[in-house]
């Protein structure tokens, strides 16, 4: 796969011949392993508690609470049955999912407010520890992937 | 004993997990390959052991991370460094400022640029191109983020190329990835000596 076809470059604009290919090019390795990040955080083999439809959805609706509504329809896509998770207006409580949508929304969005008992309240809800991790490395890789997209943006932008 | 500290600082604190992390003797060949434990390599940090419970992302996260901080040309390693604390104190991610501010000032052999930082926030006193650093990478870390074609113009302004200006996105994004594991699965803690 050629750099320009990752999701990364596709949803930030970034083209072979625009004024921003050089600088990438330059990074190829980051961008490829980037495309990897993504690959193993939302459609791992071992997914724990959340399968892929759900960990679309949710990276779906992280997208959207930051206003980016090419990435929340490129990963709301594969959401499937958990469609209705990427609106942020859903609270998740039909689901039996509003503890997860709760954590996912703060820690994506306050995450200097988090605190021990967020962590103890997932563990408390009967999340084992490993399903914690994974949904941290969800929100965490979602708020980077955003973060390099509206960068690179700005950059193809400023530069053309 | 132990007690959590909220203050920023360069002196870099212990980190102690919010859930129970990968028991090295129990891990699984795929955890241990990710750990990259050797017969000469035994020592795992509790921060990458508490990873482990997600070893594919962990598989990828570590060279990734590697790449954006680390990676020959483009923009220096301080100004990395300096990119990254920006997201920490944006997130207040106590630990992973310590461990960034203490880089920069090791690489520069300055302590001057964090102290003012952590004295005066936002508000600190800095150079045009560290301001300009600073300012994108802060902004760039809020969510959602407020950078916006000024601050664009800003790093062009004060000199920055390209290729410096990507690694800037990148590592300022990276931290929004590393301060979402490290400020939420775990507590940044000074070992107190019992009296």
């Amino acid at each position: 796969m050629s750099i320009f076809d990752t999701s990364l470059l596709r949803l930030a604009g970034v083209g072979r011949d625009g004024p921003v290919a050089e600088a990438v090019t330059a990074r190829s390795k980051i961008i490829e392993m980037t495309q990897a990040a993504e690959d193993a955080v939302l459609r791992p083999k071992d997914f724990g508690a959340f399968g892929h439809d759900l960990r679309s959805a949710l990276a779906a609706r992280v997208a959207r609470l930051a206003g980016d509504e090419a990435l929340a329809a490129h990963h709301g896509a594969a959401a499937g049955q958990y469609a209705a998770l990427a609106d942020p207006a859903s609270d998740g409580a039909e689901q039996e999912l509003s503890v997860i949508l709760a954590f996912v929304d703060k820690a994506a969005n306050q995450t200097r407010d988090i605190a021990g008992a967020d962590i103890s309240g997932l563990q408390a809800a009967g999340f084992a520890d490993a399903d914690i991790v994974r949904l941290c490395e969800l929100v965490a890789f979602l708020a980077y992937q955003l973060r390099v997209i509206s960068g690179l943006r700005l950059m193809n932008g400023a530069a053309a | 004993m132990s007690r959590v500290i909220h203050k920023f600082t360069r002196n870099v604190p212990h980190w102690q997990p919010r859930v129970t992390p990968v028991n090295l003797a129990e891990a699984t060949q795929d955890q241990l390959d990710a750990l990259q434990v050797t017969p000469s390599n035994t020592k795992v940090s509790d921060y990458v052991l508490t990873l482990a419970h997600d070893v594919e992302s962990l598989s990828v996260r570590s060279p990734l991370f590697n790449a954006i901080m680390y990676d020959r040309g483009g923009m220096s390693r301080a100004e990395r460094e300096l990119s990254a604390l920006a997201a920490s104190m944006v997130n207040r991610c106590i630990y992973c400022a310590a461990v960034h501010a203490d880089r920069h000032a090791k690489l520069e052999k300055d302590t001057s640029v964090t102290d003012e930082l952590f004295a005066k926030g936002e508000k600190a006193d800095l150079g045009p191109r560290d301001r300009a650093i600073f300012d994108f990478a802060r902004k760039a870390a809020e969510a959602p983020p407020t950078a916006g074609p000024e601050d664009m113009q800003a790093l062009r302004d004060a000199g920055l190329s390209d290729a410096e200006i990507l690694d800037l996105i990148l590592s300022a994004a990276l931290f929004g990835w590393a301060n979402r594991l490290m400020h939420v699965l775990g507590d940044p803690v000074r070992q107190e000596v019992q009296a």
